[in-house]
């Protein structure tokens, strides 16, 4: 096994795959020699050349519909947009045309399209380049969205996406690319739609999405001095969504918090916390609680800590839960 | 210009019957939304019959065409199945797009029609995809993108050009400036008389042309493709047209300036192109064979759909998703 960074993992997936399918193109600003805005690209320039590695104008909306005609087409493309916040730009793209035409072209198309995107929620860059807008896409049919929190499932998500036939929204997360795990010599995939236990815990189940999952980590370490098993459960992809592992953890625990880097309101935990009313009532102890950002234009600088969770902030609901 | 020998007349009368026939299949589609058969809208490009016809048949089989919601017409030229169309502006299962898509999202793969678009504009830079992977696959087909006026004025139009031309796609634009989005006249639209200029600013080559002269689209149309395949780039065509009807048959507005529809009438692409066949030296039998003909498939095209089942409402999950190994 090699112990590589998620940046890392991510590049290896997708290289791989390049140097499988001729079909495949990168799309995006900053991708060539540059090697992308956060360096995910490193190598792939200068191994594929500009044909396949493909610099481009800055229109996102052109991007992920150019993105769009090739994978119609007989190619494969992955869109790179540089932060989360610019989807804004290309919405239409991907909620209207991308993710329903194999439905209203009654499936005579195709759609092998990756849109790359990381959230940026922890480096204080201000309200348009820090946020977590995945909730968005979840409430969009026809859309599969990945959303790792480490090197091993970053690549074998990132592998499966590059076999996929319908349109995947990957969101990586820019505080995560240096972290570091073991991954696999030989060649893995890791299927949509199964969440992973992190660490298995018997009297709080805590979700944690992308940017929160190492403070949910620490948080259930801090707990555990103080004698409150937590089980940290990571969905990895929102759509399809893991329902049956989290209610499986939720007839175990009794008990739920969820927590992520995006807004409260209409988060995705709101999604979870009423899947959990639906299908595991009868086992709550206590109310799923969320613990969010908070409901405010991030700010720059240092008042971004205050917006997104901490370990402290996690671990105190789960105190306020087991008290 | 074409010159009347006894092989082309055989392939202009064709363009002639293709015309009528979109004519034919948009009084057809206008005659079923009255009566309730056609649920949401439904837009017709009556008097617009010209551009779609005389561009399209400038094209090899397999090269690629977009549209438009307007775009009934164009799927009708590249080849596409009336029938078949039918059935999808009735939403029923025999549909091209198994009753999904309606009258805005008409697909026919086979035939290189590789849909029309709800999202003004949105198709473009996905018809600008498209191209590149021809160029990338090395292929030599040509893309043809059917647009409005009021498609001209969104950013995704001015980011297709930029791209295109940046990346040099075989790619054809085909602007249908019939005067008007929805309500707004070009006038209150555009800030140059000639949306070809825009084309023109990219340093792409564009011509403005009378959209009402099938011959004239057909000859612009072959020279674009021409430069296109040969690795040039893209060009862009912008054709002069009126839109006959109101925007849709769901449209609140009407158009009721006696004037304009007189002017209308003298625009007529089909009796316009009537008349210059019988100077060509077409008899007035051939002509009326060709509507008889065409107008003929239209009623069985109805016929087909009216006599199709309708979707079963627990097959509306069918299909979000593409199954692996498709
Ligand atoms: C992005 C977007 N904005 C608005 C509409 C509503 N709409 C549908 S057709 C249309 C007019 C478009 O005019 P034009 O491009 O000239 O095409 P035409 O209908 O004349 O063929 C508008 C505004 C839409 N479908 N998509
Ligand atoms: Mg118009």
């Amino acid at each position: 096994m090699a112990v590589m960074t998620m940046r890392e993992a991510i590049n290896q997936a997708i290289r791989e795959e390049m140097q499988r399918q001729p079909e495949l193109v990168l799309l995006g600003q900053d991708i060539g020699a540059y090697g992308g805005t956060f360096g995910v690209y490193r190598g792939l320039f200068e191994e594929f050349g500009p044909e396949r590695v493909r610099d481009g104008p800055l229109c996102e909306s052109a991007t992920v519909g150019f993105g769009l005609g090739l994978a119609i087409s007989g190619m494969r493309a992955v869109v790179e947009l540089e932060f989360m916040d610019f989807v804004t730009l290309a919405m239409d793209q991907i909620v209207n045309q991308a993710a329903k035409m194999h439905y209203f072209l009654g499936g005579q198309v195709t759609v092998p399209l990756v849109i790359r995107t990381p959230i940026v929620s922890r480096m204080g860059m201000g309200p348009q380049h820090s946020q977590s807008l995945e909730a968005w896409f979840m409430h969009v049919p026809g859309l599969k969205i990945a959303i790792p929190s480490n090197a091993f499932d970053a690549k074998g998500l990132m592998k499966t996406a590059l076999r996929e036939q319908n349109p995947v929204l990957f969101i990586e997360n820019v505080k995560l690319y240096g972290t570091k795990t073991e991954v696999p010599e030989e060649e893995y995939f890791i299927p949509f739609g199964q969440a992973r236990i992190l660490r298995p815990g018997k009297d709080v189940t805590l979700v944690a999405i992308s940017g929160t999952v190492p403070e949910a980590l620490a948080a259930a370490e801090q707990l555990e001095r103080d004698g409150i098993s937590v089980e940290v459960i990571d969905p990895r992809s929102l759509s399809p969504f893991d329902t049956a592992m989290l209610v499986g953890s939720l007839q175990r625990t009794g008990r739920m918090v969820i927590t992520h880097d995006a807004y409260r309101t209409c988060g995705v935990a709101a999604e979870i916390s009423q899947r959990m009313m639906e299908e595991a009532f009868d086992y709550l102890n206590a109310p799923i609680t969320r613990v969010t950002g908070l409901d405010v234009p991030i700010p720059s600088g240092h008042l971004h800590v205050t917006v997104v969770p901490d370990q402290n902030r996690i671990a105190s609901a789960i105190r306020g839960l087991m008290s | 210009m074409i010159a009347a020998t006894q092989e082309n007349i055989g392939m202009l009368l064709a363009l002639y019957n293709r015309m009528v026939m979109i004519r034919a299949f948009e009084e057809s589609a206008i005659e079923l939304f009255a009566k309730g058969l056609i649920t949401g809208s439904t837009h017709p490009c009556i008097g617009q019959e010209a551009i779609p016809v005389g561009a399209c048949s400038a094209l090899e089989p397999d090269d690629l065409v977009l549209a438009t919601y307007r775009g009934h017409g164009a799927a009708i030229a590249k080849g596409a199945d009336p029938r078949y169309l039918m059935a999808e502006l009735l939403t029923r299962t025999t549909g091209c797009c198994k009753g999904r898509g309606g009258s805005m999202h008409l697909c026919d793969k086979e035939k290189g029609f590789l849909g029309t678009n709800a999202i003004v504009a949105a198709h473009i830079p996905i018809a600008g995809g498209v191209a590149l992977s021809c160029k990338l696959r090395k292929t030599r087909q040509v893309v043809l993108c059917f647009f409005g006026d009021g498609a001209s004025c969104e950013g995704e139009f001015f980011e297709t050009l930029n791209m295109s031309a940046l990346w040099k796609v075989p790619l054809v634009f085909i602007c249908e400036n019939n005067g008007y989005a929805i309500s707004v006249p070009t006038s209150a639209s555009q800030a140059t008389p000639d949306i070809a200029d825009r084309a023109r600013g990219f340093g792409i080559p564009a011509v403005s042309i009378d959209g009402n002269d099938v011959l004239e689209v057909r000859a612009r149309t072959s020279a674009a493709v021409a430069h296109a395949r040969q690795g040039y780039g893209p060009f862009m065509i912008e054709c002069k047209t009126v839109r006959w009807e109101r925007h849709s048959a769901f449209s609140a507005g009407r158009y009721e300036n006696p004037e304009e529809a007189q002017r209308w009438k003298k625009v007529d692409p089909i009796p316009r192109f009537a008349q210059r066949l019988l100077e060509m030296g077409a008899t007035v039998e051939q002509l009326n064979t060709e509507e008889v003909v065409a107008r003929a498939a239209i009623q069985q095209a109805v016929e087909f759909a009216m006599d199709s089942p309708l979707p079963e409402p627990e097959s509306v999950y069918e299909g979000i998703f593409a199954k692996p190994g498709t």
